[in-house]
């Protein structure tokens, strides 16, 4: 890899799979279960995440010398609202659509554990560029599993993914549905979306023992 | 750069700066994106009550389509015919920018024991006439809103929904399409002219909403209270504008 040296790349691929925010720090379940009725939404969430975790790993990293240590959870708090709301407030000026299709999430990012878990375990200790990699990489790990579980959920929940109807009618009984087949409407209840998140932790961990903790 | 960040005094200056920072930093987007902002309100606004009266950029059954920001000015004064504001007793009064009211202050208003003004827009399309009132509620994180368009019986014509933050996937899902096309024929009243609304009502084993005098349209799954939240917002805020109604076809 060219541009990124082989410990920086593992910043971004460790947390796809083996450090995963969700599966293994079990961080951000509250916004996994919250927004993953739906595909879209889930992707929408992962792109958000994205950019504030991006971004915001960089600015916590560059006033990681002088944030005093007794308030710096307050700090990160107003670094990652601030972010937020004015990316929103910029939305809502020059892509009104889009911001209206982003609000649900703002509140949802604020309050996301894995942006300050990233800002308290990383930013506060390494450089701005390794932490920039560091927030690219959690955030997708995050993207990741909502977007499996999104499309678990709206496939079964719904029957569509995307909004795109991929089994066909269940009402007029075409497709699937004509051999009896129905929506799991309890696919859209967010419990559902803890059992996917288990299984996927099952999985993952049956494929590498090393995972497991005793 | 040797600071010592352990210090009270420190930490104290630190606090002072970093909230004078990003408070000016935060007043000073608001207040300079404001007009933009007010401006999409606006145009977003009439969006909403031309797509209830069926002047929009739907095709086939895709996902609600509005007229284009660019022409909706245009389209509104051409399709918008007249704006009123009406009183308690059915009173007209008429109101150029009476879709600038803010219903949630009117809804205060009424609240705390004065008056509330109720907007309604009369628009005409291919012959037709009708009446648009905007209604608004509460979902279950955050308010609710619509606009609903209605014939001088009041029977439903056309209905807009939206919300400020209902769960993607489920309550959100009244901004969907065909949960706004369920109401097109629902009548507000029954045949002895009482207003009984028109409830989102689970198990009524009426799935594609055959009927349509039965005040009920079909929920959606795991929306319970958003559902039940339209069905309030209805039966609570169209139910004002029956002595208007009432007064209309006499």
């Amino acid at each position: 890899m060219g541009l990124l040296s082989k410990k920086d790349g593992k910043l971004i691929t460790d947390p796809l799979a083996d450090n995963n925010p969700i599966t293994i720090q079990v961080l951000g379940i509250c916004s996994a279960l919250a927004i993953t009725a739906e595909l879209k939404a889930s992707l929408v969430m992962g792109i958000a995440v994205l950019f504030v975790l991006g971004i915001g790993n960089v600015v916590i990293s560059l006033m990681r010398n002088i944030i005093p240590s007794k308030i710096r959870i307050i700090v990160q708090l107003i670094v990652v609202a601030a972010l937020v709301i004015i990316v929103d407030q910029v939305l809502k000026a020059f892509a009104y659509e889009l911001s209206k299709t982003l609000s649900v999430f703002v509140g949802l990012i604020i309050t996301n554990c894995i942006i300050m878990g990233r800002f308290e375990a990383f930013a506060l200790g390494n450089g701005p560029w390794k932490s920039f990699l560091d927030g690219i990489g959690n955030a997708l790990g995050y993207a990741v599993i909502l977007v499996i579980v999104g499309f678990f959920r709206e496939l079964l929940g719904s029957g569509t993914l995307f909004g795109v109807p991929v089994l066909g009618d269940s009402i007029e009984k075409t497709g699937v549905y004509s051999i009896g087949y129905e929506n799991n409407g309890f696919m859209l209840m967010p419990p559902m979306a803890l059992i996917i998140v288990g299984l996927i932790i099952w999985v993952q961990r049956s494929r590498n023992k090393a995972l497991i903790e005793d | 750069m040797a600071i010592n960040t352990d210090k009270n005094s420190y930490t104290i200056i630190f606090a002072i700066a970093m909230v004078l920072v990003v408070g000016s930093l935060l007043a000073f987007t608001a207040s300079s994106l404001r007009p933009n902002i007010d401006e999409n309100k606006r145009m977003e606004k009439q969006q909403n009550i031309l797509y209830a009266m069926g002047v929009n950029g739907n095709e086939g059954t895709g996902d609600i389509t509005f007229i284009s920001t660019d022409k909706v000015a245009g389209e509104f004064s051409k399709y918008i015919k007249k704006q009123l504001v009406i009183d308690a007793n059915g009173n007209e009064v008429e109101n150029k920018e009476a879709y600038l009211i803010d219903i949630k202050k009117e809804q205060a208003k009424a609240k705390n024991g004065g008056t509330r003004r109720l907007p309604l827009f009369v628009g005409e399309k291919e012959g037709k006439t009708f009446y648009i009132a905007p209604i608004r509620g509460k979902g279950l994180w955050d308010a609710i809103w619509g606009y609903v368009a209605l014939d001088k019986n009041m029977v439903v014509q056309g209905a807009f929904f939206d919300h400020a933050g209902e769960t993607p996937g489920l309550g959100a899902n009244i901004k969907q399409r065909y949960f706004m096309d369920d109401f097109v024929g629902e009548q507000l009243k029954n045949t002895a002219g009482v207003f009984k609304g028109i409830k989102v009502a689970k198990g009524n084993n009426d799935p594609v909403n055959n009927t349509k005098d039965d005040h009920e349209v079909d929920a959606l799954a795991g929306a319970t209270i958003t559902g039940d939240g339209v069905s309030a917002m209805i039966k609570k805020d169209l139910k004002l504008y029956l002595p208007y109604f009432k007064k209309l076809n006499n």
